[in-house]
């Protein structure tokens, strides 16, 4: 009896521990099926190159380049300004700050990360994108720029907590070392610290960047949805995330329009896997 | 000539007297050793020497400690420059994580700027040729400093600290991860750097001070309990605490 207890809860932990990449199978799977079916009528490259979205047109036009594009902008725009923030805050919290100012700083953090993204998007709406309306004078606020640097605050906490983690962990005996040839505070941080910490740091970096192109909820509110090829950054984007969540709901099921829903899907997973790869392979370099 | 003087030197740590009125004298170009059983404060008397104890919170200091005439323990001494001329060797390797090249010429780039490459290159030679690793290495000095052994990390950390041209080197424990090979090379290193610098070294194997110092300092539980010539320390000492410690009967 004993024996055929360990071996039912040996068994139901194994099960516990496949779960996860059994669901991973079956989403990824159905994500193929679905997507795929594209593909029986339209090209592939026709489909991530060509110029327009137009789903709903006769016929179909589905070129999810603009989309592409608008994720694109939005993402390096959100990582140009989160990334020297970013960094610069887990520096402060991990080398600089008293540790008063740290802990206040790391719970802030922490706050900032549980902030759900549609509060952040509607925030964004009502703050900031009148504000870069009046300051671009532009007929709309809802731009790249604002989704942006709204997205900015969504990838800091991750970028902070994990640098700060790669810069604390370096030995505390290459600190000693630099300090003792002389070298000043920021000499230490910049030659010795940074370097020993720089994949923990690109990690966090791609990490933050994963974060960003997943997002929906705040760039939907906020870009302006235009799925047209964005000239600037003051102009209106929509995303891949937000194309499938605003027009999931009224594609019919079946359709061509459906497939290639489930088609910038797979687009979009193959994009998060290729920089959560990276960000691995930073992480575990040095093993 | 003294290098180094401390008067009246007393150290706290929080509420703990770590460092208990040390008055003592380090002579230029010897080897004076710092012996005694551990958390007996020789250590942080070490790094009194080159302020590293500013790094720990909760250190205060009373007293004077001079280098070459020059109170060290002032709010206005001028920290670079002071652990530019006092340079420390630790008692795990520490190279940092960059090429051996790089490792060596740390010193120098952090102290002045534009240097040409030949200069560099010609610093990295003398450096490791000073530590007898030129031949061992000039192939490789583009590979990362952390794949050397243990005993040529310490060496390259020595390297790495004459770069710089102090005049003091501050040991502490430098030989404590090495095996006993290493540990004779390293020593061997110190006798001919002796020549050109004043070497002050922390070690708790008495033997090792025996062997390499001219001068023994003993202390026990924050005190310098005697301080002399290695020879008359280790065979006739004048305290009672010295003699037992040497002969063994603790520490």
């Amino acid at each position: 009896m004993r024996k055929f207890k360990e071996f039912i809860i040996e068994k139901l932990v194994l099960l516990c521990g496949f779960a996860s990449i059994i669901f991973v199978g079956l989403i990824f799977l159905f994500l193929l099926r679905e997507g795929l079916a594209l593909f029986k009528t339209a090209g592939p490259f026709n489909f991530l190159f060509g110029k327009n979205w137009y789903p709903i047109s006769e016929p179909a036009q589905l070129g999810i380049l603009p989309l592409i594009l608008g994720s694109l902008l939005v993402t390096v725009g959100a990582a140009v300004i989160s990334i020297p923030i970013g960094v610069g805050c887990a520096i402060y919290i991990a080398e600089i700050a008293p540790i008063k100012i740290k802990e206040m700083l790391k719970a802030g953090i922490e706050l900032l990360a549980a902030i759900p993204s549609v509060v952040l998007g509607f925030i964004g709406m009502v703050t900031l994108v009148p504000l870069v309306k009046n300051i671009f004078h532009l007929p709309t606020g809802l731009t790249a720029l604002s989704g942006s640097i709204m997205l900015a605050f969504m990838a800091m906490p991750t970028i902070v907590s994990v640098a700060e983690d790669a810069l604390y962990s370096v030995p505390k005996n290459y600190k000693e070392g630099a300090f003792a040839l002389g070298a000043t505070h920021w000499q230490t941080i910049w030659r010795v610290e940074l370097p020993a910490a720089s994949s923990g740091i690109l990690a966090a970096i791609m990490l933050g960047i994963g974060r960003v192109i997943g997002e929906t909820m705040a760039v939907m509110m906020i870009t302006g949805n235009a799925a047209v090829i964005p000239h600037s950054i003051l102009a209106p984007v929509r995303t891949l995330t937000a194309t499938i969540a605003a027009e999931m709901g009224e594609a019919v099921v079946g359709s061509e329009h459906y497939f290639a829903l489930f088609a910038i899907g797979i687009a979009l997973f193959v994009i998060s896997f290729a920089i959560n790869v990276t960000a691995d392979l930073f992480l575990h370099r040095d093993e | 000539m003294a290098k180094i003087i401390t008067k009246n030197l007393n150290l706290w740590y929080f509420g703990f007297h770590a460092l208990k009125k040390i008055n003592s004298s380090f002579e230029a170009n010897r080897i004076t050793a710092i012996i005694g059983p551990s958390g007996c404060g020789k250590s942080t008397l070490l790094r009194v020497f080159n302020r590293m104890n500013d790094l720990i919170e909760g250190v205060r200091t009373e007293g004077e400690v001079l280098a070459d005439g020059e109170n060290i323990l002032g709010q206005k001494t001028d920290l670079v420059a002071l652990r530019k001329k006092i340079g420390m060797v630790f008692q795990r390797p520490n190279p940092f994580p960059l090429s051996i090249y790089e490792n060596i010429v740390f010193g120098e780039k952090i102290h002045a700027d534009g240097i040409t490459r030949d200069k560099l290159d010609e610093i990295v030679k003398r450096s490791l040729e000073d530590v007898l690793l030129w031949d061992e290495l000039k192939d490789r000095l583009n590979q990362p400093a952390l794949r050397l052994s243990l005993e040529q990390k310490q060496r390259l950390c020595i390297a790495r600290l004459i770069a710089v041209k102090p005049d003091v080197l501050l040991m502490d424990e430098p030989c404590s991860t090495l095996d006993p090979q290493g540990t004779q090379r390293v020593e061997e290193l110190m006798r001919e750097l002796k020549n050109k610098y004043t070497i002050i070294i922390v070690t708790h194997n008495m033997q090792q001070a025996a062997r390499v110092s001219d001068d023994t300092g003993f202390m026990l539980l924050g005190e310098l309990i005697e301080f002399g010539k290695t020879q008359e320390i280790f065979t006739a000492p004048r305290d009672k605490r010295t003699e037992d410690y040497i002969t063994g009967r603790y520490g």
